[in-house]
């Protein structure tokens, strides 16, 4: 498996962070692993105007779910998982392989086997409104406007070849 | 590029390159453990910058910048004079290679016109937040850099962005910030990027300063544009085309080599041949994907010879090969100068036309010399491959340098698969992907740009 990270040391233009993979987004819009925690943003089967914000703890395993109003998610009970927690899993695998998800959340698991099974944490709270508006705040780049000034600093971003050929 | 120019290239090191990367190697290991803990060593490597600078302007300052460092006080102006020596420093290592190439293919560059530029003194809120977030950094080192510290320039980057003439350092400053948040902990990274973490700081710095984003010298210039490829950069929020051409002034003026640059603000989950759609420029686009010459009407050239582009001044005429471009017209080509302040060795992207090679894994023969290709640089969004970078015969790339050695990043080539001609180039899918398959897998995985910008509308306008 190749390291989603790329050596260190005295090269200029080799980027760390690989691109992601490119998957569907319309159920699981927003997927990060950030300030210690697997979290995103998941939408509703049922009402377009409504997503649930999920997150899975990297240091307890602990997870959270609720509506972007802060209602709590009436799938999630004691140490099952909701299926919006099951869907968020299951797209950070899809985008950034189970090898970097399962480095992020410290956890063992294999090929073929379901990441979320192998956390024993319980239900916990977590600040969804903080990422419901890295959400929002990640919604914005589509709104900025384009650039035909040179940015000669991308020089740095070389684009790589994908995840997957 | 001949046998003999690739020789002259590569044939012997360029005096002085070492030893200077040697001394600014010294400061990025400084900044690996943070300015808050010099020991002995650290410090004697700041004296060192110092020394190196001792016969120029900067010498003075940096020297009493490390001084005050080694005592134990870390200020937002010692902090900029040292940033500035290194900069100085890569300045000079970027002039000595780049004369070094320019030497070795004979061509001809002209000369900076120094102006005075227009100063916009506006936003200057923005700019000091992110200079306090790169001196908390300088602090820290690389290796006290936690997921506290990464989330305090979110606020800053928002502000940049929301200020069009300071995108430049915003790109700069997300793009640094993502990889510091992915690599968080970095106290338990196993080898950090101390060489490239320390250019990007450095540089974020230098255009922190008020006016360093003024705008340059510009003249309005009109005529033929023969594309002769494009460069690809591409970072989880921003994605750039930079196109490399010939520009064959009306009038009959000698053809210069510009550059003509289009970009976009985009999301992680936008990658791919998805990105050419955030690119509203289908003059431009359709131009590279049908291999077209360009006209253009009064578009602004910057000092550095970048075209600004705009769709309205230019149309599409006919079919033009980059090949025979590269071939007849880059010889004769002037190149342009390079913008003090853009001058570091990651931006020598040169073009060059490159035949009668010998394609091995990862490197080109021709006349017992060997050229690596950055197989790393085959962008997403195009057709270029390894296993056809290995099966050409002509290729036009840009020379670039990294880590003391030069390769050629291709950007075009054209050799015989499976007893078959073939021709790939990074832009052949800029209207859309042209490859039954890639056309299939893009339909498979919907289209991101239109579901995430309905997203959008629906939560962003509550």
């Amino acid at each position: 498996v190749k390291s989603e990270v790329a050596a260190g040391g005295r090269h200029s233009a080799a980027q760390v962070v690989r691109p992601v993979r490119p998957r569907k987004v319309a159920k699981v819009p927003f997927v990060e692993l950030a300030d210690g925690r697997l979290q995103g943003v998941v939408s509703s089967g049922s009402d377009l105007a409504r997503v649930y914000v999920s997150s899975i703890s990297a240091a307890t395993h602990g997870f959270s779910c609720s509506t972007n109003n802060n209602r709590p998610c009436g799938g999630l009970r004691g140490t099952a998982a909701c299926k919006h927690l099951r869907a968020l899993a299951d797209e950070a695998v899809l985008q950034y392989g189970l090898d970097r998800v399962a480095r992020y959340l410290r956890v063992e698991a294999a090929a073929g086997e379901d990441l979320i099974d192998r956390l024993d944490g319980t239900r916990e709270s977590a600040p969804a409104a903080a990422v419901f508006s890295r959400f929002l705040r990640h919604l914005t780049y589509l709104e900025l406007p384009g650039t035909t000034a040179p940015i000669p600093e991308l020089h740095w971003f070389p684009a790589m070849p994908g995840a997957v050929r | 590029m001949l046998g003999t120019q690739l020789a002259a290239l590569l044939d012997g090191a360029t005096p002085g390159v070492a030893e200077a990367l040697g001394v600014t190697d010294g400061f990025d290991d400084a900044l690996v453990h943070g300015f808050a803990r010099l020991g002995g060593d650290r410090a004697a490597a700041l004296t060192a910058l110092a020394g190196a600078l001792a016969a120029t302007p900067l010498g003075p300052p940096v020297r009493d910048a490390a001084e005050k460092l080694a005592a134990g006080s870390v200020t937002g102006e010692h902090l900029t004079h040292l940033a500035g020596g290194r900069t100085a420093l890569y300045g000079a290592v970027h002039d000595a290679l780049l004369d070094r190439l320019d030497t070795a293919l004979g061509r001809s560059r002209a000369a900076w016109a120094a102006s005075a530029g227009s100063a916009e003194a506006a936003a200057d809120n923005p700019l000091a937040g992110c200079r306090s977030w790169l001196q908390e950094l300088a602090i820290a080192g690389w290796r006290g850099v936690d997921h506290d510290l990464v989330a305090a320039c979110d606020q800053t980057v928002e502000a940049l962005l929301a200020v069009p003439g300071l995108r430049r350092l915003a790109v700069l400053l997300d793009g640094l910030a993502a990889e510091l948040r992915a690599s968080c902990p970095v106290a338990t990274m196993e080898r950090v990027p101390s060489r490239r973490w320390s250019d990007l700081w450095a540089r974020a710095l230098t255009l922190a300063q008020p006016g360093a984003l003024a705008d340059g010298p510009a003249e309005t210039v009109s005529g033929r544009l023969l594309v002769l490829g494009a460069d690809v950069h591409e970072h989880a929020t921003a994605v750039q085309a930079q196109v490399h051409a010939v520009l064959e002034p009306s009038g009959g003026a000698p053809p210069r080599l510009v550059r003509t640059s289009v970009g976009a603000a985009k999301v992680d989950t936008i990658v791919g041949p998805a990105v050419w759609g955030l690119l509203p420029h289908p003059v431009l686009l359709g131009a590279l994907a049908e291999r077209r010459i360009l006209e253009v009407a009064g578009l602004p050239l910057l000092g550095g010879g970048d075209l600004v582009w705009d769709d309205s001044r230019a149309v599409a005429g006919e079919p033009a090969d980059p090949f025979a471009t590269a071939r007849v017209l880059l010889a004769e080509a002037t190149a342009p100068p390079v913008p003090p302040l853009e001058r570091h060795p990651v931006r020598i992207g040169e073009p060059v036309f490159v035949e009668g090679y010998t394609a091995s894994a990862g490197a080109f023969e021709l006349d017992g010399r060997t050229l690596p290709v950055d197989l790393d640089r085959l962008p997403a969004c195009g057709p270029l491959t390894p296993a056809l970078v290995a099966a050409s015969d002509a290729c036009v790339g840009l020379l670039r340098w990294d880590a003391g050695r030069w390769s050629l990043q291709p950007l075009a080539v054209r050799g015989t698969l499976k007893r078959k001609p073939f021709e790939a180039h990074t832009a052949d899918w800029a209207a859309g992907p042209t490859d039954p398959a890639v056309v299939k897998a893009q339909a498979k995985a919907g289209d991101a740009v239109a579901v995430l910008r309905e997203r959008a509308g629906r939560l962003l306008r509550r």
